[in-house]
């Protein structure tokens, strides 16, 4: 991520710094702010959760990988510094090396002064995790003294390996850190991999697996072993073939660029539809609910992306959908409706779906869009809870079953061909394929249309734009309307998918799920939004979903918000950020610091591809 | 170039009275733009200049009196009415959507019209007044400097093809030597026979390109005159030219 920090070392033989020139202020701080993470980890739990799933059978689990990549990052981050134009920059040697051994260090010794304190007190009553347990794997299950003691040099390995990273060729780091990542991978992503190896059978793939990984989980010795030379011989050899690629593909221009974006575009289609044939149930059942939240981050990417009205009950029309959907198709809804109803067909009912949401849409929109920012915000909390309590009231009760919800909610029967249920997850994903592609399609040629431009002149200024003769109101609501159809589709697919609707599905954190998937993924940004949706949704799970990580779900908040600080911090832009953003959020930091050198004034301005390739390209007017 | 000539006034403003909630802005307003003219209207602060502007452009609502274009009452209409039928602003400190590219600045202006071959026309217009602009196409508005952004916003605001353009205080916020070329610009605007109504606080400057110009002062219009008998007004001259 930070790639742009990391010059390539230049040829010319910079000046090391003596080994105890330290920024000792920093070490200590970084030492310390280590200490405090390891410990607020482990009384977490996580380490004790996760232990019992082994990653290299029988040496190592991700119960204490959540501890052990802390200090190596760490002693690599303490002695990173930005190359600044005009400051001396230094090789990098020993100086580095202690600094992250140190940082390593009093990160060590927080876990040991931990297992001390485990062993004399009992903190249970305000720290529900401060168990025996935890003790027992911070002392490797052995005595309290062993326990101590081996967090010290523990913390120093690793604070050293981070600080060494730095003395790395730029090779040597890529072949080390992608066999990392490969043996990390394989042992961590193990279901899905098993998963996906059922499908390939025919290719071997099942033997590949049973060599690879212990019986009861895990990676075996040997498997591990296999996977890092395998990761280190394709960064050796496969990197300069991908990077000749990609600077082919930049090179393109005009036409033939269009029609390399149109055949990847076409590639991935043709793989969105053929790949489920092979992946099994787990696979598709995740690729189902990552779509079904592409889904609701399109629609809300339309309403918060480009019309800038932050909506935070968003939820709402996904309920609209869900339980329109479920009253309309099922045999067992409340009591109060008419005996005569008959059960629609889940086609003909999303018919009304989508005229309810869009109703949904004007009605709550109405009052909202006419006011801004904090307000708007603070008021659409509201609705979303209100459409929440309204289907769990008496009044309503009576149709949509109140706290016992919609259940025995039937399959999608397409054409007499098949039936589209939770029980065949395949068939769910192609569904929500299909409605994915035309909410792509729509947001995309939304994007580029009047309207779109409308949208994104009232999203940077109101006034002005209602100025030059934007009917604000209509277009503020007809984002309010878009994004409410895009939710009811992917409400009324989990009504059909899961078979039931209850009024706790639609929490105010699913609102709040889907916006950190529009903002992690990148606001305003169709493969963004995607992206964030992959994730989030895919690898950590959504709201009720489990995701690739299930072991992490009691953490996925946790993990949810300490990504998203991490992002506003560090990558404004999202994941795949909007390239007009990005260049508007880097040019603003790139212009303060060419004035701050004083190499601009008031009348001078920096050309538009400059901020690229750092400090160069500033021009007098 | 004044209503001597017998023309019918291009915008009129009739007995305006403006009230924001029981406060009483515009006191009985009364004035006319002809085509083709350029007026300045003067005044210190929370006189009711940007009152006035507003109301013209349909933002602001008066309680009693009218607004009328072309001879039309258009007191009830909404701005995009009046857009459409050529009455343009220039929003104060130039306001550029500025996360968007100069190119979508210029389209926004013309969001009201469809007649693409006539935007691409106006577009072109647009770029031989301002060749800077054209250079600039594809960069976000927000990293112009403020001599192109005020380019721009002009731009912006000929590319709804007006009759007349209202400014909300060009000058402010520009670097003394900007200010300069900033009347230039509108007097280049002026020259292609659209009637520009400027609000300025820079009265001496104003007036010195302008035909007509008045003064509001809490509300009401004081002073209504040819520019020449406005610069000579040694009370004018006292107020707002800080002479003595």
């Amino acid at each position: 991520m930070s790639a742009a920090f990391i010059e390539e070392p230049s040829d010319e033989e910079l000046p090391a710094r003596r080994m105890l020139d330290q920024d000792w202020r920093k070490v200590f701080k970084y030492g310390l702010l280590l200490a405090l993470v390891l410990v607020f980890v482990a009384l977490t739990n996580m380490p004790v959760n996760l232990d019992r799933r082994m990653l290299i059978e029988p040496i190592f689990s991700m119960g204490y990988l959540s501890l052990f990549w802390l200090p190596a990052v760490f002693g690599l981050v303490v002695c990173r510094e930005p190359v600044l134009a005009g400051m001396p920059s230094y090789a990098k040697g020993s100086r580095e090396v202690l600094a992250g051994s140190l940082v390593g260090l009093i990160g060590g010794a927080g876990l040991s002064f931990l297992t001390l304190l485990l062993d004399n007190f009992n903190l249970r009553e305000p720290l529900v995790n401060w168990s025996p347990q935890l003790l027992e794997l911070l002392s490797f299950q052995r005595d309290t003294a062993f326990g101590i003691a081996i967090w010290l040099p523990i913390g120093l390995v690793l604070g050293t390996f981070g600080g060494l990273t730095h003395l790395l060729s730029a090779t040597t780091r890529r072949v080390l850190s992608w066999a990392f990542v490969s043996v990390i991978a394989f042992a961590v992503f193990e279901t899905v991999i098993l998963d996906l190896s059922e499908g390939f059978a025919w290719l071997g793939a099942e033997w590949l697996v049973d060599e690879l990984y212990f019986i009861r989980g895990g990676l075996t010795m040997h498997g591990a072993a296999v996977l890092a030379a395998a990761g280190s011989l394709s960064a050796a050899f496969g990197r300069d073939r991908a990077h000749r690629a990609k600077e082919r593909f930049q090179a393109l221009e005009g036409t033939s660029r269009t029609r390399a974006n149109t055949i990847g575009l076409l590639a991935l289609a043709a793989a969105l539809v053929i790949l489920p044939l092979f992946l099994g149930g787990i696979t598709n059942e995740l690729l189902a609910n990552v779509g079904l939240f592409v889904l609701l981050a399109l629609g809300l990417n339309i309403v918060v992306g480009l019309a800038g009205i932050l909506d935070l009950g968003y939820v709402a029309f996904f309920a609209i959908g869900g339980y329109t959907a479920g009253i309309l198709t099922t045999a067992n809804r409340g009591e109060s409706w008419p005996d005569w109803m008959p059960q629609f067909y889940w086609g003909t009912a999303l018919v009304v779906v989508v005229i309810l949401a869009a109703l949904a849409g004007l009605f709550i929109g109405a009052p909202v869009i006419r006011m801004r920012g904090d307000y708007l915000a603070i008021v659409t909390l509201g609705f979303g809870e209100i459409i929440r309590l309204l289907f769990l009231s008496d009044w309503l009760g009576g149709y949509t079953g109140a706290a016992q919800g919609v259940t025995n909610i039937p399959g999608v029967q397409v054409f007499g061909l098949a039936t589209v249920k939770g029980t065949d997850p395949r068939a769910v994903f192609y569904l929500v394929l299909f409605f994915c592609a035309i909410a792509v399609y729509v947001s995309w040629r939304l994007e580029r249309s009047r309207l779109g431009r409308a949208w994104m002149a009232i999203r940077e200024d109101e006034s002005v734009a209602e100025a030059m003769g934007i009917n604000t109101v209509n277009a503020k609501l007809m984002a309010f309307v878009v994004g409410a159809v895009l939710a009811s589709f992917s409400g009324a697919i989990l009504a059909a998918k899961v078979g039931s609707v209850f009024p706790n599905s639609f929490i105010i954190l699913v609102s709040i799920v889907i916006l950190v998937v529009v903002i992690v993924g990148g606001m305003g940004n169709i493969a963004g939004v995607i992206v964030g949706s992959v994730v989030l949704i895919g690898i950590l799970g959504g709201p009720r979903q489990p995701g690739l990580l299930q072991e992490f779900s009691e953490y996925k908040l946790l993990i949810y918000g300490v990504l998203l600080i991490w992002m506003m911090l560090k990558r404004p832009e999202g994941l795949v950020p909007n390239v007009r953003r990005t260049r508007e959020l880097h040019q603003d930091e790139y212009l303060q610091d060419a004035w701050l050198r004083g190499e601009i004034d008031t009348d001078s301005e920096p050309e538009d591809d400059s901020h690229s390739n750092g400090n160069t390209g500033v021009l007098p007017a | 170039m004044s209503g001597a000539n017998g023309t019918a006034p291009l915008l009129e403003m009739r007995g305006v009275n403006t009230h924001y909630g029981a406060v009483h802005i515009l006191k009985d307003v009364e004035f006319s733009i002809y085509p083709g003219e350029l007026v300045c209207l003067l005044g210190g602060n929370a006189s009711g200049k940007s009152t006035t502007l507003k109301t013209l452009l349909g933002m602001v609502v008066p309680t009693t009196g009218d607004v009328l274009l072309n001879g039309e009452i258009v007191t009830d209409e909404s701005i995009s009415y009046r857009v459409e039928r050529g009455v343009t602003m220039v929003p104060e400190n130039r306001r550029l959507f500025k996360r968007l590219s100069v190119k979508d600045n210029l389209e926004l202006g013309a969001f009201l019209r469809s007649d693409r071959s006539a935007i691409d026309a106006d577009l072109e217009r647009i770029f031989e007044m301002f060749p800077r602009v054209k250079e600039r196409l594809s960069q976000k508005a927000g990293t112009l400097s403020g001599g192109e952004q005020q380019m721009v916003a002009m731009g912006r605001a000929l590319m709804s093809d007006p009759k007349v353009l209202l400014m909300d205080e060009p000058s402010m916020g520009l670097a003394p030597a900007l200010v300069q070329t900033n009347f230039e610009l509108i007097e280049q605007i002026h020259s292609q026979g659209v009637a520009i109504f400027v609000v300025e606080q820079n009265a001496n400057m104003a007036l010195s390109i302008a035909d007509r110009g008045w003064v509001l002062q809490t509300g009401r219009v004081v002073l209504d005159d040819t520019a020449e008998a406005l610069l000579a007004n040694p009370h004018l001259r006292a107020s707002y030219l800080g002479e003595t």
